[in-house]
């Protein structure tokens, strides 16, 4: 019984407008956010720890709180 | 009503000496935490510096249990009060605790003025590792990474702190807390390759939601260290122990996303809010708690069922969705004042409908947002690019490096992370204290009086005004000291002296 009121919240009349209306400025996003990542992805090397197993090896904390 | 959710978060940080591997990570914390109040001390004349003011710990009870009783075997939290121990003017505290570097933001009143003391605090440590390297032998340097994990089993806590009122009963805090910590990761978990887990094979999990889902153990408890519950216990209100209860949150990742910061705070604040309310008619008994908290973590889906212990299963988000729409309905019925009035708490209510909505749809469109989304598509776009298996070492090092806090390392800085605080609001938050708590009398009176000031503490102040024994001034009150309840008195007194003066008289009077 609880699933079932579940459902109905989670698909109020106002969210499928905002969906409709969003449709393209939420590819739009996409588009810009995925060339983002094509140039971060480009340039990250430069930044990346240069001997990655060495790196991990070596980060070693001692446990908190 | 609910009362005013005063908030704060204490983060420990990881540290690494760079050039210098066996290092003490004790001594790393000293030195790093040394350099920056030195600097401060240098650069600002008068600021006090860490010998000066020292935190007292008179009122530490880390080993007082909110239910009213400790269980056989446990461990209580030590106070070491050997270590360095910073009091700042903007109300934080600045420490070395365990083997990690440790900041406490100041007492916050709402969601968006957490975030901005979080981010200053990101900025202290930023200037603290520059103020460390002129002190550090050529060639080393001082690391400080933002995360909770080092991905060998060793792992540290970004805790936050909630007031709440005494009168509530523990028991319905812990019944209503548990479903929520377990399914709020989804959209504030910092995002993790591999598992750390006892038992688990690290290759069985590529990634996972949460840095800390593997190390808790037990539902409910007072350990931190070890055997980590979901709800801690530790009662140890830092304020009138007749009128409030601090909750203690131990469970929650370290966010380097503002968005997750404030969501993080801000949804819990209003759960809480409807603890206090009894606005929450239902209670999500999870079967099993531990595993759904880790079943959640692994599920990158956010379709797997948790079996509840009526019978029957929920999601994660059918979890959330429901107490999102017990908030809405709240804020009807009740307000938002306690979280920081309709702008703010409007805030909190909209964007975690946009975060649940994105969660359900397309996880992706929250990579500017969500820590582990925007962890997630870094790595799984390096990993795409590069041809590479989930257990590559250098994925794992993405992993770390996304906490690293050098701002032309870290890359959480490069993922293009929304911002919520400007730089302008952060720089001031960095020296100055929120002025809605009593954080603000307390950073106003370091700022002012360094010199007469010889102890600080969350709930007092002890004062030095030569020839009188030393005066500690109280502050039991989380939301006096305000820069509106006591900001012309201190504008009129020119020394401590007069402060005290002042206070005395108000006191008789």
């Amino acid at each position: 019984m609880a699933e079932r009121e579940l459902k109905k919240k989670q698909a109020p009349a106002k969210q499928d407008e905002e969906v409709v209306e969003d449709a393209p400025q939420t590819s739009d996003k996409g588009d810009a956010l995925k060339a983002e990542l094509d140039d971060l992805l480009d340039e990250i090397d430069e930044v990346l720890e240069t001997n990655a197993e060495e790196f991990v090896k070596g980060y070693v904390q001692k446990g908190g709180e | 009503m609910a009362l005013q959710k005063v908030l704060g978060i204490e983060t420990e940080f990881g540290i690494l000496v760079r050039g210098a591997p066996e290092a003490n990570p004790i001594a790393a914390s000293s030195v790093l935490i040394n350099a920056y109040v030195s600097e401060l001390a240098r650069s600002t004349p008068g600021h006090p510096s860490a010998p000066k003011v020292g935190w007292d710990f008179e009122d530490e009870h880390p080993g007082n249990d909110a239910r009213g009783f400790a269980p056989q075997g446990t461990m209580a939290p030590e106070v070491e009060t050997h270590l360095v121990n910073a009091v700042l003017t903007n109300g934080a505290r600045y420490y070395v605790d365990h083997a990690h570097p440790e900041l406490s933001t100041p007492e916050c009143a709402d969601p968006r003025s957490i975030v901005q003391w979080d981010r200053a605090a990101e900025v202290i440590l930023q200037r603290s590792m520059v103020a460390a390297r002129r002190t550090l032998p050529e060639g080393q340097e001082l690391v400080i990474y933002k995360n909770n994990s080092d991905g060998k089993g060793n792992s540290y806590g970004c805790h936050e702190n909630y007031l709440m009122d005494r009168q509530v009963p523990f028991g319905r805090i812990v019944a209503h807390a548990i479903p929520f910590f377990v399914s709020r990761q989804v959209f504030c978990g910092a995002g993790k390759t591999g598992t750390e887990a006892t038992g688990s094979d690290k290759a069985s999990v590529p990634f996972q939601i949460s840095q800390r889902a593997d190390f808790f153990e037990e539902e409910v408890g007072l350990e931190t260290t070890l055997k980590r519950p979901i709800v801690n216990t530790r009662d140890e209100p830092h304020a009138d122990a007749q009128k409030y209860r601090r909750l203690h949150v131990i469970i929650g990742d370290a966010n380097l996303s503002e968005v997750a910061t404030f969501l993080k705070v801000g949804t819990t604040a209003l759960m809480l809010c409807m603890v206090e309310d009894e606005f929450l008619p239902r209670e999500w008994r999870l079967a099993a708690p531990i595993q759904a908290l880790r079943l959640v973590s692994r599920d990158l889906t956010m379709r797997q069922p948790l079996e509840l212990a009526e019978g029957g299963s929920a999601t994660a988000l059918e979890i959330q969705w429901e107490f999102f729409d017990r908030a809405k309905k709240y804020a009807d019925a009740f307000g938002l004042d306690a979280i920081g009035g309709d702008e703010i708490g409007g805030d909190v209510l909209a964007r975690w409908e946009q975060a649940l909505v994105g969660l359900e749809t397309d996880p992706t469109t929250l990579a500017s947002t969500v820590d582990w989304v925007a962890k997630h598509r870094l790595l799984e776009g390096y990993r795409d690019r590069h041809g590479l298996d989930w257990t590559d070492a250098r994925l794992a090092a993405m992993d770390i490096q996304y906490h690293d806090l050098r701002p032309d390392k870290g890359l959480a800085a490069r993922v293009g992370l929304e911002r919520l605080i400007g730089d302008d609001d952060v720089e001031h938050a960095v020296a100055h204290p929120p002025p809605e708590t009593r954080a603000w009398f307390r950073g106003e009176c370091l700022r002012r009086f360094p010199e007469a000031i010889v102890a600080a503490n969350w709930d007092s102040l002890v004062f030095d005004i030569g020839g009188d024994p030393l005066r500690r001034v109280p502050m039991m009150e989380p939301l006096r000291g305000t820069q509106a309840m006591v900001g012309s008195l201190l504008d009129r007194c020119a020394t401590a002296g007069e402060l005290i003066a002042a206070l005395d008289a108000a006191a008789k009077s």
